[in-house]
């Protein structure tokens, strides 16, 4: 709302000689996409994934989310471990792009970590991404999972914390 | 830990756009900094925001570095709210456009909605006696000037001690050193000066300047021309992480091999090789193993404290072979046959010294010293830092390293060098010490009682120093006595309080003790005043990195609260010592305090830094540093120039890539000198709990955390993966004491006991350990020894202790990742 002088001068004098308050009368309308706006977080796809029960202990599988640009992996590490999903709270997904430099990471089953190949840096999908060591500056993001009893089935419904080359998750 | 932080605002294409060097390690990274008005954003389509780049799809790898910790707000002393986005500078041929793990994170330390932000000292604040207080500048630096003029009348210099560092970056840089340096040694003059992690005030790198050469002597390109790199007691990738990144391991992979065929064409040239000397498998040492092979990687494992036997025999063998450079040692050198004399030394006993067949050491002298199938002698580049700096006994390894550089004339050739590592960046640029060398051991005295006044700047020896345990108690007791008297004094004048503390420090071993920094650290709380800093972005400063290149970091923000440059707080101090004095009539001390009329960093660089050519002035600008202006360097960018300059030639300033070129060395007669260095075991007080304590606990960094955590330690991402300092242990001596990955620990020794979180680590040798060093939970100097060298240069590295396990901590063991940081 802009106001003009007119109005201003107007306002004012209405508060001449009181203590009180001057209430607006706002004439704002509501924007085309005022319903993003009144939100919080992105907008993201709910996808599912997969069935639980369809994953090895300590092997990758690869999916894309929130868009198909995004590289992920889901892993069953065969544990239970914070933000873990699933029957046995042990199925925890990230995406696989370095927060350093956007280099595809992969998951060394044996040393149980992501690892990028250009400059080193290692992450645990065991405590939630955390950097072991290397040259990025955040935790790998993380994907976060639903899990339906009923149907054995994996939704990702998030993502925390931004995708390496984008400026938001959502395109 | 991540926030969840899923979106970032861009800079309008419009931002504005200002050069900023990364202050935290002596690489010296260039970044650009674009700060643009808070309500404002750039677009996704390139032309809409500053960096260019089409966020509209998925940015390819390798082409852009961008996190949610590189940006934040900052609100001026204006009150107009600002977003700033800090992002590596690709034009910059330092780093090449890569960020560290520390350098990507400089948004983060801002003053503004940062995690460090509430923590940072913004006004002057004075202990009462039972409470801090924020003050005004002038009060304080009155009140100091009140105490330090009672001291100086009644004691002289010798009572006024100061700890201060000598940075370049993280807050310091050449005017940094020469606003302290011209108020400790020139007005005050002072000897009793302990130097930023020192408990003297010395070099870390005598022997080498002794013999002729300035510790950092080659250029970053020489890692990439270089037949084989050394890197003795470091650990690169961790540590001068985008050096290693972006100049070795290019020439290990053998990328740099057309480089090097055309600067060498006649040469016999290929893949680079590293020689690590590490008794530790370092994160550095993994990487190479990943992108080398056994015929380019080469790890000697020594026994801890065994350089100097190492690097003998090496000397000793390859004058065997005929490999030396005989025709530069006639020509070039001094001192030769002295020292092959002195350093005589089997490749049979060194291996027995320093556990290390002698197959390995062969081959590390065949690698580095033997002719090439063209008959050209390898250009070999020797880099070294803390494992041997502050090692067994530095100058004594350092001069046995330096003769091998000498006898195979490998020092001012392209490839080649005889550098230390580094930690910070330099930007020296102070009046002569005026102690003698070795100069006072600091602690000892502050031990002892002597001393009256202690003014600590930019440092921390809480955390880093020897002897810790003994040393802080005798902080603690002594600034106690102080404070109790200042709490009687409440209520008086800055002249009766001054009285009372100066009473309470000459007649009861009282120290007063003022701190300037960016934080309250645990130093500064235990004393008595404290003024604010301001760190870069806030103030202009320069700064050199370790091929000597200076650069300007500019100021785009505004320092927090009543915050300001180093060397304008020296000169408000000067000036107030200058009044009083004045006041009293005592002209001649007056005029000691004159000279500090700066209003800005500018000023203090011109008074100093470019000043080296007609006043008495160390300056590792040398007597061309009045070429170097503001102006200059604002033109010269992020690549700045290295130093000495030569010239200023058409609208440039000329550097210098390497030293010595000309072979003309920095000693009186230009020749090179050799040392005698023959091995001579251990320092005695290490050798004493060597034989009494079963583990040997080496200790260094991690790349996560910088110097003594000061920024760190606010900083959940951090702190959350090192909650307490990391202690490496073998899992069989784990097994052996009981101890789980996280469990707390404690050190212990004759000096004292430490804390550490235990860290299962297999690529630790039984018998040894690895302990953060610096950190602010849990301090290894806890249980080192008062061992120095000749000069005072401690043997951080020489603890021996035993280990106790006092439980675990179930929130380290959740949250904490205890998987290997060696790349494998």
């Amino acid at each position: 709302m802009k106001l003009s002088r007119r109005n201003f001068l107007k306002l004012s004098g209405s508060a001449a000689g009181s203590a009180s308050v001057v209430g607006w009368a706002g004439t704002a309308v509501a924007q085309p996409d005022g319903e993003a706006a009144g939100r919080a977080t992105l907008d993201y796809p709910r996808e599912e994934i997969g069935r639980a029960g369809d994953l090895t202990t300590g092997e990758a599988v690869s999916f894309t989310y929130p868009d198909g640009s995004s590289p992920c992996a889901v892993i069953k590490t065969g544990e239970p471990v914070p933000g873990g999903a699933g029957p046995d709270g042990d199925i925890v997904a990230y995406s696989v792009l370095c927060t350093h430099m956007g280099c595809p990471v992969s998951y060394d089953r044996q040393a149980g970590v992501f690892k990028c190949p250009c400059h080193f840096s290692i992450f645990d999908p065991h405590r939630l991404g955390q950097q072991v060591s290397g040259q990025a500056t955040v935790d790998l993001p993380r994907i976060e999972l639903e899990y339906n009893e009923s149907t054995d089935t994996l939704t990702a419904v998030s993502v925390l914390g931004l995708i390496a080359g984008r400026q938001a998750n959502v395109l | 830990m991540s926030h969840g932080t899923d979106r970032i605002a861009l800079p309008p294409a419009d931002a504005e756009k200002t050069n900023l060097v990364c202050h935290f390690c002596i690489v010296g990274c260039g970044y650009h900094v674009y700060k643009w008005p808070a309500n404002r954003e750039g677009g996704r389509a390139p032309g809409d925001n500053a960096l260019g780049v089409d966020f509209r799809r998925q940015v390819p790898p390798m082409q852009l570095t961008m996190t949610s910790a590189m940006t934040t707000r900052i609100r001026d002393r204006d009150g107009q709210d600002y977003r700033v986005m800090i992002l590596p500078d690709d034009d910059c041929v330092v780093n090449d456009g890569l960020s560290s793990t520390r350098g990507g994170q400089l948004a983060n330390v801002l003053y503004g909605d940062t995690p460090v932000a509430s923590h940072r000292l913004r006004y002057p604040r004075l202990n009462t006696g039972d409470d801090w207080v924020d003050t005004t500048r002038e009060h304080a630096a009155d009140l100091y000037a009140a105490i330090t003029q009672r001291v100086l009348d009644s004691e002289g210099p010798d009572g006024v001690m100061f700890n201060c560092s000598d940075h370049g970056g993280a807050g310091g840089g050449f005017e940094f050193t020469w606003g302290t340096g011209k108020l400790m040694f020139q007005a005050i003059g002072t000897k009793m000066a302990r130097i930023h992690n020192r408990p003297a005030y010395n070099s870390e790198c005598h022997a080498s300047r002794d013999m002729g050469m300035y510790e950092l002597n080659s250029a970053y390109e020489d890692a990439e021309l270089a037949d084989v790199i050394w890197s003795i007691g470091n650990n690169p990738y961790e540590n001068q992480t985008n050096y290693f990144l972006a100049h070795w391991v290019p020439n290990l992979r053998g990328q740099t091999r057309s480089k090097k065929q055309e600067r060498f064409a006649d040469e016999t040239v290929g893949r680079g090789r590293v020689i690590f000397v590490d008794p530790r498998r370092t994160p550095s040492v993994a990487v190479c193993d990943q992108i080398g092979d056994a015929d380019n990687v080469l790890h000697l494992q020594i026994n801890p404290g065994t350089d100097t036997a190492l690097f003998n025999a090496i000397f000793t063998y390859v004058i065997d072979q005929g490999w030396h450079n005989e025709s530069f040692i006639a020509d070039h050198t001094s001192g030769f046959e002295e020292a092959r004399e002195a350093n005589r030394m089997s490749l049979e006993e060194a291996s027995q010294i320093t556990g290390v067949s002698v197959e390995a050491i062969r081959r590390a002298a065949e690698w580095s010293y033997k002719p090439k199938d063209s008959g050209h002698s390898p250009r070999t580049l020797h880099h070294y830092e803390k494992g041997i700096i502050w090692g067994n006994d530095n100058y004594r390894i350092q001069a046995s390293l330096v003769d091998i550089v000498l006898a195979t004339g490998n020092v001012g050739r392209e490839g080649t060098g005889i550098s230390r590592m580094g930690g910070h960046q330099e930007g020296y640029t102070r009046p002569p010490y005026p102690g003698p060398r070795p100069a006072p051991y600091i602690d000892q005295e502050i031990i002892k009682g002597n001393g009256q006044i202690l003014t600590v700047w930019g440092c921390n020896a809480f955390q880093t120093t020897c002897n810790a345990e003994q040393y802080k108690e005798a902080i603690h007791r002594r600034a106690g006595i102080v404070q109790q008297a200042m709490a009687k004094a409440r209520g008086g004048s800055v002249d009766s309080m001054a009285d009372a503390v100066h009473e309470a420090t000459q007649r009861d071993g009282g120290l007063f003790i003022a701190a300037v920094d960016l934080y309250p650290t645990a130093f500064a709380r235990a004393g008595h005043l404290m003024l604010p800093a301001a760190h870069p972005g806030e103030i202009e400063l320069t700064a050199m990195n370790g091929e000597r290149r200076i650069r300007l970091s500019e100021r785009f923000m505004d320092p927090p609260g009543e915050a300001e440059a180093d060397s304008l707080i020296a000169a408000r101090l000067a000036n107030a010592l200058r009044r009083r004095y004045q006041e009293a009539g005592n002209e001649e001390m007056a005029e000691r305090f004159a000279g500090f009329d700066w209003e800005s960093q500018e000023d203090a660089f011109n008074d100093g830094f470019r000043m080296a050519h007609e006043k008495e002035i160390d300056s590792q600008g040398g007597e061309t540093g009045r070429l170097v202006t503001y102006q200059r360097l604002r033109e010269a960018g992020n690549n700045g120039v290295q130093l000495p300059v030569q010239e200023y030639r058409d609208g440039e300033l000329v550097g210098t890539p390497r030293l010595y070129s000309d072979h003309n060395f920095d000693t009186d007669d230009g020749r090179a000198r050799f040392q005698p260095a023959p091995w001579n075991g251990f320092l005695s007080p290490v050798a004493k709990q060597k034989e009494k304590y079963p583990l040997w606990v080496n200790n260094g960094r991690t790349n996560h955390i910088w110097q003594s955590a000061y920024h760190d330690q606010h900083i959940d991402y951090r702190t959350g993966r090192f909650p307490m300092a990391p202690l490496e242990i073998n899992p069989e001596d784990a097994e052996a004491y009981g101890i789980a990955n996280g469990d707390v620990v404690e050190l212990f020794n004759d000096y004292g006991s430490t804390m550490a979180m235990a860290y299962r680590t297999p690529e630790i040798k039984t018998g040894q350990l690895f302990m953060m060093f610096g950190y602010f939970n849990g301090m290894v100097g806890e249980v080192t020894t008062e061992a120095v060298d000749e000069n005072v240069v401690p043997y951080y590295k020489g603890a021996w202790a035993d280990i106790r396990r006092i439980g675990s901590m179930e929130e380290y063991q959740r949250s904490v990742s205890f998987r290997s940081r060696r790349y494998t």
